[in-house]
């Protein structure tokens, strides 16, 4: 008997227990709870724990792991993974998600579902490899090259490190698109105590799979709601694939009709589906008149700040975007009309503050408070910006 | 026209591409995938069991045409894709083809990494000593003092040769065709296929738009002609001397061992869990 | 037994005036089977196309098939 209590203890996935976890932990055990059997990567401070958690851990449960020599090669593998089958994914930095962009845009194009984690850190370049920053935010919706849409998330505590890289294959399956989890390097690192919620708990989307037979079958089936149904290599659907504009069956195409066809597809099929893409938690905006528009680690001090702020009387609310793209522009517009300060606090030089501008209504001043020299942005800073400003 | 049409190679064309193909008039690419479909027709392989990746490139347009799962990748990072293809679906038989661009240039750490992997991958680079789709620059395999587009006074940089990278890489079967050898190279590639391990062969291929153009070697039949006057078999090199081979290459299976392969070894450590998950079971049922 | 119905596969298609066809859709005259033939089967037509002029000469040889990279040519006794 004491042998089976100690082979159970084993086990690595402990339903509603309070563990203590890192960031890039829960990054790992939510990859695996959210049914991702392939992982390919590279070693890269601040993301090397979730290469080595999911080493250890998915041969276990049958699913494979490879350090590929680059980051290039990373993302290349699990694209290759994802169309023979597996939900894969694989986590890196600013350095390697700069390398990655290529083939993200090949995976865009391509529509295979996969998920990159990109725990942020200093830059440009090799940058501040062990500081946390927030620089890669706009990387994230222009890094690689033509017209594409698309969907990344912003954790901002351990637990969401969990739930939104199990949201992320979710979101990945359904659009069939590659979803970015931005990460940073004090989210990855921080330890915080995590109840795990049950398999059954976990909302999981699969891609649905072809019913038609494999002559009648269109890879690239342009469908109403633009989403369409996938077969994997070895199926019998003999499909092919490629970075070309292509038509409805992958074949590349030069005709301007399908051209525009695939390209507004891209487009739309995440576009369209806008209010299910937004998920923003809003704080304290009843009756604010001051808004702080915070993401990722930042949105912790913002909550601290507020909660300083309100007990000296100022109406201060918070508005945490989670997908921050497609940007949340029908909720950060409906709050704009509200106040009439707009503070974003961002570990970089102003990245996001300029789609928040972008919706700017009437007078609303928006100012930002930017760090960058690694470290994090205080509660106390934000108060002080705001003091400042209501002077 | 049906029935005339009717070749071996047709069974594995796609019915829904145009004919003909994209490359020029005599390019060998044209005849190393015949040899690709007949070695994999002399397998008797089922059609979906069968996955080609290519990079991009001239010889990367292959896959289209063909009737398997195919996987038309960015340039230079097919073996990589390949990689995943095959490790997430090990029953696939993943074949990667690729020009010398391609594979030796842009892809050269994959190749040389998936060599040294020892992964059960396919690659067959089709080495037409230039970059064609481009326009005639030169190639890590252009040789010294040839002209390209892009050396207008002539090759100063030394070149590549693509079966001893990948032997010293790590790759356990090596093989070297030529486009005027098909039913040779149609054997290599089936053998190479059936190896199990990261097995290469290079396939020597005319580019006479670009290469031939630009070095005045003539016509597309005058360069597949050379490669017959120009090829040595493995087992005539055995007793020729170095200056003997000057200038000369070695054509058929010039590399073979047996070493772990990456994906069967992966398996021993999945089964390894699975057979202790099985008696923690047993324990607990007893 | 098998031998006697080897002969007259083989006398059929000595009968026959082509032992490979060409598919001249296909075809873009790149000159590899003209040239290549050691039996020198094949002419060319005005258009530069080949045809098949001698085919008594031929001796199924494959040559021209296995080396045609637009698979525009087909044996007629595959």
């Amino acid at each position: 008997m004491a042998e089976v209590e100690t082979k159970r203890k084993k086990s690595f996935y402990k339903e509603n227990v309070p563990l203590l976890m890192q960031g890039n932990e829960a990054c790992a055990l939510g990859a695996l709870a959210a049914g991702c059997r392939f992982f390919a990567g590279y070693p890269i401070t601040p993301s090397t724990e979730i290469a080595e958690i999911l080493s250890r851990l998915l041969p276990r449960v049958g699913g494979k792991f490879i350090q590929m020599e680059d980051e290039i090669a990373s993302i290349a593998a699990i694209i290759g993974a994802s169309i023979a089958g597996a939900k894969a994914m694989t986590s890196t930095s600013g350095p390697g998600y700069s390398l990655m962009q290529e083939n993200l845009g090949y995976a865009y194009m391509a529509e295979v579902p996969c998920v990159i984690v990109n725990v942020m850190r200093g830059g440009p370049s090799t940058g501040l490899p062990t500081k946390v920053a927030q620089g890669d935010v706009m990387q994230s919706k222009w890094g690689t090259h033509g017209d594409y849409f698309p969907i990344v998330i912003v954790p901002s505590s351990v637990k969401e490190c969990f739930d939104y890289t199990v949201k992320a294959f979710s979101l990945s399956e359904e659009y069939r698109i590659p979803v970015t989890v931005l990460s940073d390097e004090v989210l990855g690192h921080m330890r915080e105590i995590v109840k795990l919620p049950s398999q059954e708990e976990l909302n999981i989307v699969t891609v649905p799979k072809p019913y038609e037979p494999p002559e009648w079958y269109k890879h690239f089936e342009i469908t109403p709601d633009f989403r369409s149904p996938m077969a994997s290599f070895g199926e019998g659907y003999r499909f092919h694939l490629t970075g070309l504009t292509h038509d409805e069956y992958g074949f590349p195409t030069a005709s301007k009709t399908e051209i525009v066809r695939k390209l507004e597809k891209l487009r739309l099929k995440t576009m369209r589906h806008l209010d299910e893409l937004t998920d923003v938690r809003v704080e304290m905006m009843d009756d604010a008149h001051i808004m702080i528009f915070a993401y990722g680690s930042t949105a912790r001090a913002a909550r601290q700040a507020i909660r300083m702020a309100r007990k000296r009387r100022f109406k201060v609310g918070l508005i945490q975007p989670r997908i921050i793209w497609p940007f949340p522009d029908q909720i950060v517009r409906e709050y704009l009309e509200r106040v009439d300060l707009v503070i974003v606090p961002e570990l970089n030089q102003g990245q996001i503050i300029r789609e928040v501008k972008r919706l700017r209504y009437r007078h609303v001043k928006i100012i930002g408070l930017n760090r960058f020299d690694g470290e994090l942005i205080t509660p106390q800073q934000i108060l002080d910006k705001l003091k400042e400003e209501r002077h | 026209m049906v029935e005339q049409v009717s070749n071996v190679t047709h069974k594995y064309l796609r019915p829904k591409k145009t004919f003909p193909n994209v490359w020029c008039p005599g390019c060998g690419i044209g005849i190393a995938m015949g040899a690709l479909i007949r070695a994999i027709d002399s397998l008797n392989f089922n059609k979906d069991d069968v996955s080609v990746v290519s990079g991009i490139g001239c010889t990367a347009r292959i896959p289209v045409y063909l009737d398997f799962n195919t996987l038309h990748t960015t340039h230079g990072r097919a073996i990589a894709f390949a990689t995943g293809v095959k490790l997430a679906n090990p029953k696939l038989h993943v074949i990667v083809i690729s020009g010398d661009g391609d594979l030796l240039a842009i892809g050269g750490n994959h190749f040389i990494h998936a060599a040294r992997r020892n992964i059960d991958i396919t690659c067959i680079l089709v080495n037409n000593y230039i970059y064609g789709m481009t326009g005639g620059q030169y190639s890590p395999t252009t040789p010294f003092a040839k002209n390209a587009s892009t050396a207008p006074y002539g090759m100063i940089e030394q070149s590549f040769d693509p079966s001893d990278l990948a032997k010293s890489s790590g790759a356990t079967y090596v093989a070297r065709g030529t486009v005027y050898h098909a039913s040779q190279l149609s054997r290599l590639i089936s053998q190479a296929i059936s190896h199990n391990g990261f097995s290469f062969v290079e396939v020597i291929s005319n580019c006479h738009t670009q290469y031939g153009r630009l070095n005045r070697e003539g016509s597309a039949v005058k360069m597949i002609q050379w490669q017959k006057e120009y090829a040595v078999p493995a087992s005539a090199a055995a007793r020729m001397t170095r200056e003997e081979l000057e200038g000369k290459f070695v054509t058929g299976k010039l590399h073979e061992v047996f070493r772990p392969e990456y994906v069967s070894e992966y398996q021993k450590i999945i089964d390894k869990f699975n057979e202790e998950e099985e008696e923690n079971r047993q324990l607990q049922e007893s | 037994m098998a031998d006697t119905e080897k002969v007259e596969v083989k006398k059929k298609w000595k009968k026959r005036s082509d032992p490979v066809v060409i598919y001249k859709k296909w075809c873009k005259a790149c000159f590899i089977c003209v040239e290549m033939c050691p039996q020198k089967v094949f002419d060319t037509d005005r258009d530069g196309y080949p045809v098949v002029t001698r085919g008594l000469d031929c001796t199924q040889c494959s040559i021209c098939w296995l080396h045609c990279p637009e698979f525009a040519i087909t044996s007629s006794e595959k």
